[in-house]
Parts: C-alpha cells; sequence; structure tokens
C-alpha cells in the first residue's frame, strides 16, 4: 500500500515531456489538466492539443508508465474536451523553452486566434519580426513553418489555438 | 443495424469526415509542391482526429469500437456523403472539394456548438478552431487558382461544375433528423446553407469563377454510394480484413 501525495504526482507527470516537443512538459503545456487522487489511485484528466495529435496515445501511456512505477496500482487517463485546449494555456517557462528549442511561441490571443493569424511573428533565433510564413501546416498538426529575411534562417511557430 | 436518429447522424459526421481525410491523404508524395503535399498531409490527419471525436461519441451510444467501425463495415453501412467519395481527381479539384467542405464545417459546428446535447457541443467548440485554418488556407488558394493562369482557372473552375451539386447533398437532412432538430440536438442543416451558400458564392465569384444555378442537391440519400466508395474501402480495409496481418488489429 502506497500512500499517494498529490503533490508527487504532479512533480512526477511535471517529468513527462512532450513526444513531439521533448523540451516541454505535459504538465507545462496544459494538456494535464487535473488529478484526482482516492482509496486505490489516480485518475489523470488530460485535454489534446490538436484532436488529430497522433502523440495522443503515447502521453497516455507515459502518464501510465510513470505513475505504475511510483507504486499506484490504479491509474487512469480521462479525455476532456471542454473547455477546448487553448494554446493560452503554454505556460511561461515553456514559452521560453520552445523558443529555444527554435519555436517561436503562440501569442495570446484570449480566445480568438484568427485575431494574430496576420501579425508578424518574431524569429525565435534573431527575434527579428521581418519573417514570413512559408507554410501554415509544418511538420506536426501544431506547427506551421516560417522563413526570417533578416538572420536567413527558416523557423517554426507553434500555432495558436 | 438499425441506429437512432442520434447515432445516424454521428455516423453521417464521422464517415465524411474520415474518407474526406483518407482521400486527401492520397496526396501524400503527390502534392504538385513540397509545402503543399505538407498542408495537405496535415489536413488528413486533422479530418481523421475530428472522425475520431465523433465515431467516440458513436461508441458512448451503441457501444460499436471506431476500429470496427472503419474497418469492418461493407460500404452499404457507410453513411458518408459521395462528395467525399470522389476520387481525389486533380489537384484544382481536391483543394475545391476541401474549401467547399471546409466552409460548410464552419458555418454547421458554429451552430453545433449550441447543441443541447453537451457531447455534440464540445466537439463541434473543439473541432473548429482547427477548421479556421483549413477555411483560410483553401479559400486563399481557391482565390489563387481562380485567378492565377488560364489553365488553373479552367481545372478549378471545372472542379466547381463538378462538385457543386455534390456539396449541396452536405445541407439534405437525413431520415429522422427533424427529432434531432426538434430536441435542439442538432441544428436545421437548411439554416446552415443559406449561410454557407452567401459565404461560398461571394468568395467564388471574388476568385472569378462562376457558381452553378442549381440549387438541387444530386443526390439526398446517404445510404446511396459509389463505386468509387467500394473501391477505397478495398483498399483502406484491406489489411486489418486479412488474415496474416488482421490478427493484431
Amino acid at each position: 500500500m502506497v500512500t499517494i501525495v498529490i503533490d508527487d504526482i504532479w512533480r512526477a507527470l511535471g517529468e513527462i515531456t512532450d513526444p513531439e516537443i521533448p523540451v516541454v512538459s505535459l504538465v507545462e503545456m496544459g494538456i494535464v489538466r487535473e488529478v484526482r487522487v482516492d482509496d486505490d489511485g489516480v485518475t489523470v484528466f488530460m485535454t489534446p492539443t490538436f484532436a488529430g495529435c497522433p502523440a495522443l496515445d503515447m502521453m497516455r501511456a507515459a502518464i501510465v508508465e510513470k505513475l505504475r512505477a511510483m507504486g499506484i496500482a490504479r491509474v487512469e487517463v480521462k479525455t476532456l474536451l471542454n473547455p477546448p485546449w487553448s494554446s493560452d494555456w503554454i505556460a511561461e517557462t515553456a514559452r521560453a523553452k520552445l523558443k529555444a528549442f527554435g519555436l517561436a511561441p503562440p501569442p495570446k490571443h484570449g480566445g480568438n486566434a484568427q485575431l494574430f493569424f496576420d501579425e508578424a511573428v518574431a524569429c525565435p533565433y534573431c527575434n527579428s519580426t521581418n519573417t514570413r510564413v512559408t507554410n501554415p501546416f509544418g511538420p506536426t498538426l501544431c506547427r506551421a513553418i516560417y522563413f526570417c529575411r533578416n538572420c536567413q534562417q527558416p523557423f517554426e511557430q507553434f500555432k495558436a489555438l | 443495424m438499425s441506429d437512432s436518429p442520434l447515432a445516424f447522424k454521428l455516423l453521417a459526421l464521422a464517415d465524411d469526415e474520415l474518407i474526406l481525410g483518407h482521400r486527401n491523404s492520397e496526396w501524400t508524395g503527390h502534392a504538385p509542391i513540397l509545402e503543399e503535399d505538407i498542408a495537405f498531409a496535415n489536413i488528413a490527419l486533422d479530418e481523421l482526429g475530428h472522425a475520431q471525436l465523433w465515431y467516440g461519441l458513436y461508441q458512448e451510444l451503441t457501444g460499436v469500437e471506431p476500429d470496427r467501425a472503419v474497418f469492418f463495415r461493407d460500404a452499404d453501412a457507410w453513411r458518408c456523403a459521395q462528395l467525399v467519395e470522389l476520387p481525389k481527381g486533380d489537384w484544382a479539384f481536391s483543394m475545391l472539394r476541401q474549401y467547399l467542405f471546409d466552409a460548410y464545417e464552419n458555418v454547421a459546428l458554429a451552430h453545433r456548438m449550441n447543441s443541447a446535447n453537451a457531447r455534440v457541443a464540445e466537439i463541434a467548440a473543439k473541432i473548429r478552431p482547427e477548421e479556421i485554418y483549413h477555411l483560410r488556407h483553401t479559400s486563399n488558394w481557391v482565390k489563387r487558382l481562380g485567378l492565377g493562369t488560364e489553365e488553373s482557372h479552367r481545372r478549378i473552375q471545372r472542379a466547381l461544375d463538378e462538385l457543386w451539386t455534390y456539396a449541396l447533398q452536405l445541407f439534405v437532412p437525413l431520415e429522422n433528423e427533424h427529432e434531432l432538430i426538434d430536441a435542439k440536438i442538432f441544428p436545421d442543416p437548411r439554416a446552415a446553407q443559406s449561410e454557407w451558400e452567401t459565404q461560398v458564392v461571394a468568395h467564388l465569384s471574388a476568385s472569378g469563377l462562376i457558381v452553378p444555378a442549381t440549387r438541387e442537391p444530386r443526390v439526398t440519400s446517404r445510404t446511396q454510394h459509389t463505386s468509387h466508395l467500394t473501391e477505397l474501402l478495398a483498399d483502406m480495409q484491406a489489411v486489418a480484413r486479412s488474415e496474416e496481418f488482421g490478427v493484431e488489429w
């Protein structure tokens, strides 16, 4: 019998990184929404970023594996859709890590990502806003591809959602 | 299989998304430019994700697992519109089909977000922001092709002439859908149709295209399918159904 401490659960979940962006954790990305502890186990509520994200199953499996390794017998992962995930939920710490990883963080949009569709995106390498979008769709569902005219580097942006 | 009106509707929505996603995935490795190869692959994956949400709710009602519904159902049990069944055609054809569908989804999802059924409402709210990216992309391309070269214009006008009456099927109420409309679970698709028409006619005209005059859908029943669907399913379901590989599925 293991005594489950909720802070330990959150700390452990904070060590699970996004399978597609290994520098940020599922907690920092706002993907883990809630943790419930009861007598016989733990229920983790998570929310998908993009509905078709192929990494979702990996994330679920990683959560189960991590918490089982702590000696928790019953680990359940449930999906929450409401409210839908927003890129505004990405923590400041994660925004800095995304930028250092070469991914321009999404603008904070307060619920309407469209407002920023035509805004200049700053290059994560040189901070110049002299950039252009080369493809609104990228190597994963959550990324768009840009080019920086200033430092002549292609870069990606985590899309606002 | 006699589904309730809600289950029938959910299956129709899921099947539209899945088959369209499959058609788009056929561009992977074949699109005219790399950027569009990537874009169509992304859009295909998005539609697959949306299909999964509707199949998930269908499973909650009927117990039928999404994999069973997708890989072990014959053509006559599918409920997709013929619009999504048609082969991918040339790139203008696929682009215009995606545009007409995206515009429909944007309007319809905005209505569905107010559904009296909380699950329907939350799924619609989840999908819609993603569809906005699609519509932005496909409407730009429709304009570019419509106002581009003589060849691009000719091809996309031909696609519009062919696809228009197929697209109108998206707004035909299903059998017994009036029960869902009365219960405010799904909005009346004909209300969405007038909004959709206003938007797409304005955009297509601004893109130099002539919208066909007819407002009569080519097909009205979702139990009638083209032979293209049978061919698509034979391809898509082959591995899951094969004795050699399907066992692990």
